[in-house]
């Protein structure tokens, strides 16, 4: 009896050292990173299927994009994510460089009783006039006259936002500040801002806005298209800067970031919103990575930095199945040149 | 030596010993007790550390300005305070009535075999986490509450001259009102089993000789019973207003988090806890400083109410030592 306990003890010993051995073989085993919850769903199923791949653990926390800039500020984590891409001087200050990761559409999304998924178009000055209060009926003329033909119920409208901060704020405040003057003096761009209209709610995450724009006749809300998709919900066609009427589609959103100007802007800081282009869609965002440039723990990074390689190559399935948009091959180029400028790894 | 003298000798060797056990006892005692008041006072000194940003900015404007503008800094607070006070007030409201109907239930009229169902079934609701109150208050009552009662108080109270216009609001079913119900619901537990302790401890013999005199049950518990438990039951109301007050999960999903003045409670609103459960992790500078100045205000609030309702325990013992003179 004694005997076959030590042994059974001196197995597990034995296994414990060579999976530790073979762990320090390879390299750094886990990764850690935190911010972005519009990137969650795919850095989490692109670290899964890493795992199975190369045994290498991504550890990734939705804590919010501000938070996850903190956190590679403070070094708690490997790498950052945020939907706001950090300006040149935050990055210089704090020996940082970013690059795009992983992009997506935002829609609106309007429970007019009746209406089908596209049967409404909106143009983004009138949007912003609903989300500012000015406009506060569904009949309004500006609605009718985008909607020629189309019976609109003479119903008031509640605007639904996100009450939580949230990049996906930013991106669609970034879009309005675009487009409306008026907008962008009143309330400008930002994670939160400060809504006008009268009865205004604020739904928690991207499922809380869904969840009170479905159950609520008359609500205008913003949602991550995966989003609208899952929780079907009615979303509208959108009239881009180049004037012409797109539905939110996968092509749609990835002809925005094809004719975003990557090259010539540093550090990869493009906001996708109203993109030129007959096809772009007018709401389309994207997330950045954010590492040290002159790290502590290379070795980290350089995992870091791998899986991403990986998630460019590899990933791309993953991502469309989730309705994202991948990074395309030119801009992967770009990336990977940023990487070898900008991050010692001795 | 006798045998006294030995006993004698023993009790004060024991005696001593007991004296320093005594005196480690009050020793540790009096730290844990002085733990409570410095750890209060150092929650104290960092929010208003962290919070002198903004009233540095603000001053007192900070306090009665209504607009909370995250993108160009402008940061007022009476929207959170008021909401915070008019949920509480109203679960308050609501709730202290049933929990007092619910305690003299158990307490004076439940059947013996009833009695332990009913408490412990209340002790349990009191352990249900805020979120399960939250969820429920979100996909089942809001829409309900939208769908019928709202729309009725609104047709029938909604035209009243003064108190009409707090009646207003949109069909939505998440709002000021809604998160003041369920606040109640969440609180009810508490009062009504402090209460039901409080009332458990009046002496049988002063119940039966106001039964004996031929007092009906109204009038035992109006005249015998809260008089003599005042005390506590006011303390258990304040417990329930306390965790009211503080309550941010549950009132997060069905408060409506809009930061916008309405004078209607059908409106969307927003309480101190839900503003800063919701805006905390993404913010800086001084939108962080904000968000903790509204974390200190909470703490003030408590502390003046709380305050509030000691002074007028003290004042109503006094008068009724005064009449009793």
């Amino acid at each position: 009896m004694k005997f076959n306990k030590k042994l059974i003890a001196g197995a597990i010993l034995a296994a414990t050292a060579s999976f530790t051995l073979s762990a320090q073989a390879e390299g750094v085993n886990k990764i850690t990173g935190a911010g972005s919850s519009f990137a969650y769903p795919i850095i989490s199923k692109w670290a899964s299927e890493y795992k199975t791949e190369k045994g290498v653990e991504v550890n990734y926390q939705s804590v919010g994009s501000g938070a996850g800039i903190k956190q590679i500020i403070a070094k708690t984590v490997d790498f950052g994510a945020s939907d706001d891409p950090m300006t040149v001087a935050d990055l210089e200050k704090n020996g940082l460089t970013q690059w795009p990761l992983i992009m997506g559409g935002i829609v609106p999304v309007a429970n007019i009783p009746g209406s089908k998924q596209g049967e409404f178009v909106i143009s983004g000055p009138v949007l912003a006039d609903i989300m500012m209060g000015k406009i506060t009926k569904w009949n309004d003329p500006a609605l009718e006259k985008l909607n020629p033909g189309k019976k609109l119920p003479n119903m008031q409208i509640t605007v639904v936002h996100r009450s939580d901060a949230s990049g996906t704020t930013a991106i669609f405040t970034n879009y309005l500040s675009k487009v409306s003057p008026e907008w962008k003096e009143k309330v400008g761009e930002g994670k939160t801002v400060n809504w006008l209209s009268k009865g205004n709610l604020g739904g928690k995450g991207n499922e809380g806005v869904a969840s009170y724009t479905d159950r609520i006749k008359g609500a205008i809300g913003y949602v991550e298209y995966a989003y609208a998709l899952q929780n079907k919900l009615p979303y509208m066609d959108m009239i881009n800067s180049a004037g012409k009427r797109v539905a939110p589609t996968m092509e749609n959103f990835g002809a925005a970031a094809a004719n975003a100007d990557w090259k010539s802007a540093p550090a990869f800081r493009v906001v996708l919103t109203d993109q030129p282009g007959d096809d772009s869609w007018p709401i389309t965002g994207s997330t950045f990575a954010i590492v040290h440039t002159n790290p502590e723990n290379p070795g980290n990074v350089k995992a870091v930095l791998d899986f991403f390689k990986w998630s460019m190559e590899h990933g791309q399935k993953a991502a469309e199945e989730l309705h994202y948009i991948p990074i395309p091959a030119n801009v992967a180029k770009l990336i990977e040149t940023s990487w070898s400028e900008n991050i010692k790894l001795k | 030596m006798s045998a006294t003298e030995k006993d004698i000798k023993v009790h004060l060797h024991t005696q001593s010993a007991g004296v320093i056990w005594d005196k480690v006892f009050k020793g540790t005692a009096f730290a844990f007790a002085a733990m409570v008041l410095i750890v209060m006072l150092a929650i104290m000194v960092m929010l208003f550390k962290e919070a002198w940003p903004t009233f540095a900015h603000f001053g007192f404007s900070f306090l009665y300005t209504s607009e909370w503008d995250v993108v160009n800094d402008k940061f007022g607070a009476l929207v959170p305070i008021v909401g915070t006070l008019v949920t509480s007030l109203i679960a308050v409201l609501i709730g202290v009535p049933v929990s007092f109907g619910i305690a003299i239930f158990i307490s004076l009229m439940a059947p013996s075999w009833l009695k332990r169902p009913v408490g412990i079934a209340i002790e349990l609701l009191a352990a249900v986490p805020s979120i399960i109150y939250g969820m429920w208050g979100l996909f089942y009552f809001a829409p309900w509450f939208a769908n019928t009662i709202q729309p009725f108080m609104t047709d029938n109270l909604g035209g009243v001259p003064f108190i009409g216009q707090f009646f207003q609001g949109p069909p939505i079913g998440v709002s000021i009102f809604t998160a003041g119900f369920v606040l109640a619901i969440m609180i009810i537990p508490f009062i009504a089993s402090i209460m039901r302790d409080m009332f458990d401890v009046v002496p049988t013999a002063l119940k039966e000789s106001a039964y004996a005199m031929g007092s009906t049950t109204w009038e035992v518990v109006w005249k015998v019973i809260l008089p003599y438990t005042k005390a506590g039951v006011i303390g258990g109301i304040m417990l329930g207003l306390g965790r009211a007050m503080g309550e941010t999960m549950a009132v997060a999903f069905v408060v409506g988090n809009s930061l916008e003045l309405n004078t209607g409670l059908f409106y969307p609103g927003a309480t101190i806890a839900s503003t800063m459960a919701n805006e905390f992790n993404e913010a800086s500078g001084l939108h962080m400083s904000s968000l903790i100045a509204l974390g200190f205000m909470l703490f003030v609030i408590t502390f003046l109410v709380l305050s509030l309702a000691k002074w007028f325990l003290l004042r109503l013992e006094k008068s009724q030592q005064g009449d009793e003179t």
